[in-house]
């Protein structure tokens, strides 16, 4: 269930990315598929009422394993936010000389490469 | 050598973040820095030839840590990328002056050809992910470089699509993880050898198809490139043709099919790659003959020579796969070569349409031989080594049985050859034209650039005499492929 919301948001973001005519919603979208997969990594790595994978004084490495969600995904998602931190500035700087250029955000209006 | 592999990323990398620092005062620092690590690399790269092992990040072992690996695809890679790389390196020093900021230029490649490195390295999903955004990133800046109309329009259009495709494949990885919980790609291949496909594990090798199918340029998904090749300057063009398409598409794809998805488990997989890769090949070629613009024409061109490719590892036999590999080679080689030439073409008349083009074989005959050498290569002329990948993927296709494939592979040779021939008698023969009376040949260290790629053009015909099905450096890559599958690392790699 909690999944297939994961895979509503991809889909919420993929349609903006394909029906938006703003270049700035379109990044938006971009940001929110990301969101969507990010949400799903941490969802893969989670166990119900598991605890924090973090090692606390008195538990052994035995029961922590036993207790806790699984760490990597959420280390995987870190990575992946920094990553689309990136993509997201650089996607921002080339909107804003989009602007610079053609005084104006609408996709149908930056029609000079064709064929 | 094993322990200098983590030397192909850090040197790379380290490079790009020390040349913003200290060219601010001293000019001549990114140029010499550049050019001194690109020759490096590629002697780092040739090294490596012959050699297999593995690179344990921190020590770590294979289940927790990350991996790097080398086998004999890793090395064909490598030294292609380093090569290639090399060869731009010496052309930027005098191309990228007519643009503002080499420095910046200069350390965006280098961190382009840290992640073009590292792709090819490492033995880990997600890892492998990771340096795919850098070069994803580094590629969608460079091809913005220009900040004009053309440039912005396709590196936007370019980042979106290319975004989404890294999307589709972060959905399969995690889709992966979830059902077999590693991201080493040999204990991927054990556990998925051991446990059989299910529903989800398809829909991943789906969404890798088409992920990586877009970063590779394949038909359905091509409508990025001919827009953001040519926009790029010279230099980087040929990289995004030559090199990038390549490693970030049919290396990791070649990589999934034959290593960690095997034909054993998907049957229907080899059909699926032949079945993109004709169409690219006859619609890339019929859409290349139309075009003015020297690099556009190019850029369609790219994508029918990576049909050829993805039809050569869709047959799946070894012949196949010698032949699908020497193409991206080779065809990295002449590809550059090409673009190159059109990047002097611009810059030395301020022009790549075709049509204000006109004679300058009389202005440019250095650059004139060049290209009339790279289309002959391009389009399967004997001598060159061209001809010998296109006859190894026919050859390979009549041989599983596959007669109408090699009929559109010689057909489509021909529809090359009347694209580059358009070219070539538009741009350097035919009467002048007021934009080319003027022109001048190009700087020497354009030219050197020039002549490297056209010596290993001819060189690398030189390599089909070591064995018709066992070329020098294409045969340990096809071993790397077919045999990799269900052995866990440390086993059947010869260490």
């Amino acid at each position: 269930m909690v999944y297939a919301l994961c895979l509503v948001l991809i889909a919420i973001g993929l349609y903006g990315v394909v029906v938006k005519k703003n270049v700035v919603k379109i990044v938006i979208s971009l940001a929110i598929i990301e969101y969507g997969i990010n949400v799903l990594l941490v969802l893969i790595g989670y166990r119900s009422g598991g605890c924090a994978p973090i090692l606390q004084q008195g538990m052994t490495a035995a029961t922590l394993v036993a207790n806790s969600v699984d760490p990597l995904p959420q280390a995987l998602v870190l990575t992946a936010i920094m990553i689309n931190l990136g993509m997201l500035i650089l996607m921002v700087a080339i909107c804003i000389r989009l602007y610079e250029r053609y005084g104006t955000f609408d996709i149908t209006e930056m029609r000079r490469l064709k064929g | 050598m094993e322990n200098a592999l983590p030397f192909f990323v850090a040197i790379p990398l380290g490079a790009a973040f020390f040349i913003p620092l200290v060219s601010l005062t001293l000019k001549w620092v990114p140029d010499l820095l550049a050019n001194a690590v690109m020759a490096v690399l590629a002697a780092m790269a040739f090294l490596t030839i012959g050699q297999a092992g593995f690179y344990h990040m921190g020590g770590w072992g294979t289940h927790l840590g990350i991996d790097l690996r080398l086998d004999g695809l890793t090395t064909l890679m490598l030294v292609t990328i380093n090569t290639i790389g090399l060869a731009m390196a010496i052309f930027s020093v005098q191309y990228m002056t007519k643009y503002t900021s080499k420095l910046r230029y200069y350390s965006l490649f280098l961190c382009l050809i840290a992640g073009l490195n590292g792709i090819v390295l490492t033995g880990d999903l997600f890892n492998l992910y990771i340096f795919m955004e850098i070069v994803a990133i580094s590629s969608y800046a460079l091809v913005a470089f220009g900040c004009e109309h053309d440039e912005l329009e396709a590196a936007f259009k370019y980042a979106v699509l290319g975004t989404v495709a890294s999307a589709f494949i972060l959905i399969g990885i995690a889709l992966l993880y979830a059902m077999l919980g590693t991201l080493n790609m040999a204990e991927m291949a054990v556990k998925l050898a051991a446990g059989g496909m299910n529903m989800p594990l398809t829909v991943a090798l789906g969404l890798f198809l088409c992920g990586f199918g877009l970063k590779a340029a394949l038909v359905p998904f091509h409508a990025w490139l001919p827009d953001a090749h040519p926009a790029a300057p010279a230099p980087v063009s040929a990289m995004l043709s030559g090199v990038v398409i390549k490693t970030a598409g049919i290396y990791v794809l070649s990589r999934l099919i034959f290593n960690v998805f095997t034909v054993q488990l998907v049957p229907d997989l080899f059909s699926i790659l032949r079945l993109f890769g004709v169409v690219s090949m006859i619609v890339g070629g019929i859409l290349a003959l139309g075009q003015w613009d020297m690099k556009r024409l190019l850029a369609y061109s790219s994508i029918s020579q990576i049909g050829y490719i993805v039809v050569g590892l869709g047959l799946g036999t070894p012949l196949g796969l010698t032949g699908a590999l020497f193409h991206m080679l080779n065809h990295s080689v002449f590809k550059s070569l090409l673009f190159l030439n059109a990047g002097a073409v611009e810059y030395a008349t301020g022009s790549r349409d075709l049509r204000h083009l006109g004679g300058l074989s009389r202005n440019l005959p250095f650059t004139a031989n060049m290209s009339l050498l790279g289309s002959m290569a391009i389009s399967g002329i004997p001598p060159f080594n061209g001809f010998w990948s296109k006859l190894i993927i026919v050859l390979a296709c009549i041989e599983s049985g596959h007669p109408w494939l090699a009929l559109a592979a010689v057909a489509m040779s021909l529809v090359t050859l009347v694209a580059v021939l358009k070219m070539l008698k538009r741009a350097f023969y035919e009467e002048h034209k007021p934009l080319t009376v003027h022109a001048t040949e190009v700087p020497v260290l354009m030219r050197a650039a020039m002549l490297l790629l056209a010596t290993l053009c001819v060189v690398l015909a030189l390599l089909v005499l070591t064995g018709l099905r066992t070329p020098f450096l294409i045969a340990p890559a096809v071993d790397a492929l077919s045999t990799w599958a269900g052995t866990a690392p440390g086993q059947g790699m010869g260490i």
